[in-house]
């Protein structure tokens, strides 16, 4: 095997036992980058001279910490100091950050190595990578088919090996869709657990930063390094961070596992209809208790993340007027204009949607037949969850609607019904390789109450290793 | 028959605090320092950032609110205020709307000694923007340069209630509303560096009705007596519209100093939809009980309990009591003399005469002046003792004033010391009415003021030292022995 | 209430983006076919819900009044499409 193959604890083992170097580590990456990246184009800005330097460092006298001297992937809406941080966007193309978000220098204090910036659909509005402003990023299970979004870049550098693990963001979905579609891990942590600081604002209230991995036990390391209180960002929580590998058994008698009905929507494909059952008896095989439930008002989510996502990023996005950075018509002779053209030119058109759209439930007249509404309506379906976790340690449910699709075949919408309730609720979510249908890979989600990443990731790892979904990768033809 | 009108003024303030730091960044904050030295990664509005709120700005927001008689929230929040603007780093303003840390307060004015309450409706916490640098003339120019120091720098907004129904009542309450942040130290309230703002919203009805005329916001008062001056005008402006048959409408106008009118803002500000929504970035803010009483402790004296023990303990006119309570300042540095030099009147006419014309000619501040406290006290003294005379006292306060020098050097490097030996004066006095025959002549006919002259003359040799209190008397007697 | 062109384009104008007239049509199509989705909330009786403004139950985050470096003059500007004077220059306001 290849060292590009394994997985964060074997190589971090093999780095702390000194039998290989991380500069030997990095130079797999490096030589399979060169081999697949032209065909999946999971990268947006590649930081290979750095990474260099910091691998180099490693083998000098690094610490051991887990993650150490192991190359990783950073979403390119995470500020990365002295790196250009585009959010995948025209107006932010050229864009230097003078400061890291606090995940990145969390990553980097532990002595990661990054490896580069990875594409996304930009300002992370999207779920297929395809509405990036440079290109779209294919799925390496087949190259016909989307990687997923908005964190697509992430699982498809995982998934093919071009990277150990990933940081990738989740508003409504972009980091649990995209490791669905590339068959890896992705996780979005409780509203809170992760510092936003340095992550480009989609919606406030619903952005977290999460891990994208290849097994479990590599989330739990990732989770380990990047959750913690954070000064910088006011809606952090103080909750001390456990230590998640402490979680990993495979005895998970008597969990009490919810799946709501409502979560078996008529656009769910058939076959991931039944991967996902399958997925569900084989939880009863290793002693669960498995029941369906109720989630009333879950058929209400997608709506209200569309209200309350567009208007929380109507306001967040105004920042982006070619004043003090980012593109800016030259040629505009007034202000106003300049800044106008400027966000005309510099956004996409799902950017620009997403804007007129928040624009427009914010205004007078509006507010409250749909912002104020929209918040109520949230309320409701927290209130869900908060009954459902009464009863049950956590609920189950496909992560997405089908298997990866090729370009156009789908309409957005419909991809993250079951992915935003997690994010209006404010609660932890996984997605886990839960099955295979026509050789692509279907993602399970589990999902918990807040601060229970302990028991998804328990959850998680029962299942992972009495299955061998996990170990199955992409036959990429170099 | 012509209907009489009232005046209807209502005024809001902004208060730029002088915490150490801005509202939801850690930048120190900064007047006349170099552009854009004082900014962060927040206060730039780069990607990413978010706000984090400075518990300095929460605690000045209670203490002004308490300062002035408000109720303080137990539950407030932020909202967000968007419009675009390029000395607006998020192109948002974080501000409060429904719930904003203090209402229903009021403050005390007072006007031909009748005292009239006005009510302050609200107080809230907000930031502040940037600023916006012209080339040249703001209509002509090519482009503008951005500087952002100030951007975010925590400002409090008081609204007061539409109570004042003159400018000078206008006036007054600015000038109340200013001490009482002056001695809170919550803000240096220079109007002309912009650390107070002040925006007027006035219209007029009949007189004994109670429905309110169409109102418009004067913007652009720089000043005191710009304010008092743009109500005036403003008031007779409406007034005549209606006389003439024509409707006011409400709008926002701004005061042309250079003309001394106010002019139409042809603004689209009237159309502005901010689209206030909770900012999701920044947690409420929940103030118990023992949290208002730890702020309250902290309270100074405030202008009128001042005021009000500078009458009653120390039997001053209330004049006298309402001047020196004008700035904390100028009331610190009256009490520190008293408790040295225990005749408050005598203190009072001091600092409130020579001292304050001497401040205002150097353009200065008392808290820059030469003269100390202690320093007058003890010149009060060496006058009250009768080393010096009123008038040299004058002289001695002088140059007290430019050099810093103690009385009692500059008494005795100048030899100023009061003649009061009698025998000394008695021989200028005879001196001086035997070179003065004539006068002396009408003095005797009955010529009561010619004795000024003789008295002058006294002065005149003994270099104005002699005691005239003495001379008066040993003329007097003199001349009646003649 | 359906949205028309002439509605985007007030929105344009608050938002600060320049829309072509067949993206004016077009945004209109989409923000259309969005709220009449959004309608569906309407079934839901929510006088008496509180509205979900905080996702956490946090309160009085706040940080001491303690000065921290700023940027250096140069690293503010090093991202300026247009400076001068150390300050951000921009076209003029009408």
């Amino acid at each position: 095997m290849k060292l590009y193959q394994l997985t964060v604890q074997k190589i971090g083992e093999m780095l702390a036992r000194r039998e290989i170097k991380a500069q030997e580590v990095l130079e797999s990456v490096s030589e399979r980058i060169s081999q697949v990246e032209h065909r999946i184009q999971a990268f947006t800005t590649l930081t290979l001279e750095s990474a260099r330097d910091a691998a180099m460092d490693f083998d000098n006298r690094g610490k051991i910490t887990g993650l150490a001297g192991i190359p990783c992937g950073i979403k390119d809406n995470l500020c990365t100091r002295g790196v250009k941080t585009t959010c995948a966007s025209k107006m932010l193309e050229e864009f230097i950050p003078p400061y890291d978000a606090t995940a990145v220098n969390k990553l980097k204090t532990a002595g990661a190595v990054m490896v580069g910036k990875m594409n996304m659909d930009e300002f992370a509005m999207g779920r297929s990578t395809g509405s990036s402003n440079f290109y779209p990023t294919r799925n390496p299970w087949d190259l016909t088919r989307v990687s997923g979004g908005s964190s697509g870049g992430a699982a498809a550098a995982v998934a093919a090996g071009e990277v150990f693990y990933a940081l990738g963001s989740d508003t409504g979905g972009s980091i649990r869709l995209p490791a669905s579609y590339c068959g890896v891990v992705g996780m979005k942590p409780t509203y809170g657990r992760v510092s936003r600081y340095g992550l480009v604002t989609f919606a406030s209230s619903m952005d977290q930063v999460g891990p994208v991995t290849r097994n479990v036990t590599d989330c739990a390391l990732v989770m380990n390094a990047i959750c913690g209180y954070d000064c910088l960002d006011s809606n952090s929580l103080q909750a001390e961070v456990p230590d998640y590998l402490g979680y990993l058994q495979t005895d998970i008698k008597g969990m009490k596992i919810g799946f709501p009905r409502e979560y078996f929507i008529n656009e769910l494909d058939e076959d991931v209809k039944n991967a996902i059952k399958k997925a569900l008896l084989k939880y009863e095989e290793l002693g669960a208790v498995v029941e369906e439930t109720s989630l009333p008002h879950s058929k209400y989510a997608q709506p209200v993340f569309q209200i309350i996502a567009s208007a929380e990023t109507s306001s967040s996005m105004a920042r982006f007027d070619g004043v003090r950075y980012g593109y800016r018509d030259e040629d505009a002779q007034e202000i106003a204009e300049m800044m106008s053209n400027s966000r005309a030119r510099g956004f996409g058109p799902e950017v620009k949607r997403r804007i007129l759209l928040g624009t427009h439930v914010l205004s007078k007249g509006s507010y409250e037949a749909y912002y104020l509404k929209a918040m109520k309506v949230r309320r409701l379906i927290k209130d869900d969850f908060d009954r459902a976790f009464e009863k049950y340690d956590l609920l189950v449910s496909p992560t997405t609607v089908s298997v990866a699709f090729k370009p156009g075949a789908m309409t957005e919408a419909v991809c993250d019904i079951l992915t935003t309730p997690a994010n209006l609720a404010g609660i932890p979510a996984i997605s886990i390789p839960g099955g295979m249908v026509d050789d692509l890979p279907v993602g399970l989600q589990l999902m918990g109450r807040p601060l229970a990443e302990g028991t998804l990731l328990k959850a998680a790892y029962a299942f992972e290793q009495a299955t061998d979904y996990h170990l199955r990768t992409p036959v990429l033809e170099v | 028959m012509t209907v009489e009108y009232e005046a209807v003024i209502g005024l809001e303030v902004h208060a730029e605090l002088k915490t150490n730091t801005k509202a939801f960044c850690s930048c120190g904050l900064s007047f006349g320092a170099q552009p854009n030295s004082h900014v962060c990664p927040g206060c730039l509005g780069m990607p990413g950032t978010i706000p984090v709120l400075n518990r300095g700005l929460v605690e000045y927001a209670i203490k002004t609110g308490l300062a002035l008689n408000c109720q303080i929230a137990e539950y407030c929040r932020f909202d967000r205020k968007n419009y675009f603007y390029p000395d607006l780093p998020n192109n948002f303003q974080i501000s409060q709307l429904d719930l904003p840390i203090a209402t229903k307060g009021s403050l005390e004015i007072e006007i031909g000694g009748v005292k009239k309450t006005i009510g302050i409706n609200r107080v809230h916490m907000e930031e502040d923007a940037g600023k916006l640098v012209h080339q040249g003339n703001i209509m002509t120019t090519p482009y503008s340069l951005v500087d952002l120091n100030r951007a975010g720098t925590p400002l409090l907004e008081i609204v007061s209630e539409p109570d004042m129904r003159s400018p000078q009542e206008a006036r007054m309450y600015m000038e109340k509303l200013r001490s009482i942040l002056l001695f809170l130290g919550v803000s240096d309230c220079k109007m002309e560096e912009g650390s107070l703002r002040c925006d007027a919203n006035i219209s007029i009805r009949p007189k004994g009705q109670e429905k309110l005329g169409t109102r418009a916001e004067i913007k652009n008062l720089n000043s005191f007596r710009a304010l008092e001056r743009a109500a005036e005008y403003e008031i007779k402006r409406q007034i005549e519209v209606l006389e003439e048959g024509g409707q006011l409408i409400q709008e926002t106008r701004t005061w042309d100093e250079d003309r001394q009118v106010t002019l139409s803002m042809r603004s689209k500000e009237e159309a502005q939809d901010y689209r206030y929504f909770p900012d999701p970035d920044l947690p409420p803010v929940i103030i118990d009980t023992a949290w208002i009483e730890r702020v309250r402790e902290t309270l100074p004296e405030l202008p009128d309990q001042a005021r009000d023990r500078l009458v009653q303990v120390f039997n001053l006119p209330s004049y006298d009591a309402a001047q020196l309570t004008m700035s904390k300042d100028i009331l610190d540095f009256f009490d520190a003399c008293v408790t040295e030099y225990n005749e408050p009147k005598s203190v009072a006419n001091w600092v409130m005469g020579e001292l304050t014309r001497l401040l205002n000619q150097s353009n200065m501040e008392i808290k820059d002046s030469k003269i100390t406290p202690s320093s007058l006290a003890q010149m009060l003294k060496l006058l009250e003792q009768g080393t010096i005379s009123g008038k040299i006292a004058k002289v001695v306060f002088e140059e007290m004033f430019t050099t810093g020098d103690s009385p009692d050097k500059i008494v005795k490097d100048r030899g100023l010391v009061q003649i009061s030996d009698e025998s000394a004066i008695q021989a200028i006095v005879s001196e001086v009415i035997d070179e003065n025959p004539k006068v002396v002549e009408d003095f005797k006919n009955g010529k009561g003021k010619a004795i000024g002259f003789l008295v002058g003359q006294v002065m005149k040799v003994s270099k104005g030292k002699a005691n005239p209190e003495v001379v008066n008397r040993l003329l007097k007697e003199e001349l009646s022995r003649r | 209430m359906s949205l028309i062109a002439k509605d985007i384009e007030h929105l344009a104008v608050l938002a600060r983006i320049k829309l072509t007239p067949e993206e004016k049509e077009s945004f209109a199509e989409q923000l259309n076919s969005i709220l009449n989705s959004a309608r569906i909330l309407d079934e839901l009786p929510t006088d008496i819900v509180e509205p979900l403004i905080y996702v956490l139950p946090l309160y009085n985050v706040m940080r001491d009044d303690i000065v921290r470096p700023s940027l250096s003059n140069e690293e503010a500007m090093a991202n300026a499409p247009s400076y001068e004077e150390a300050k951000f220059k921009v076209p003029r306001l009408l």
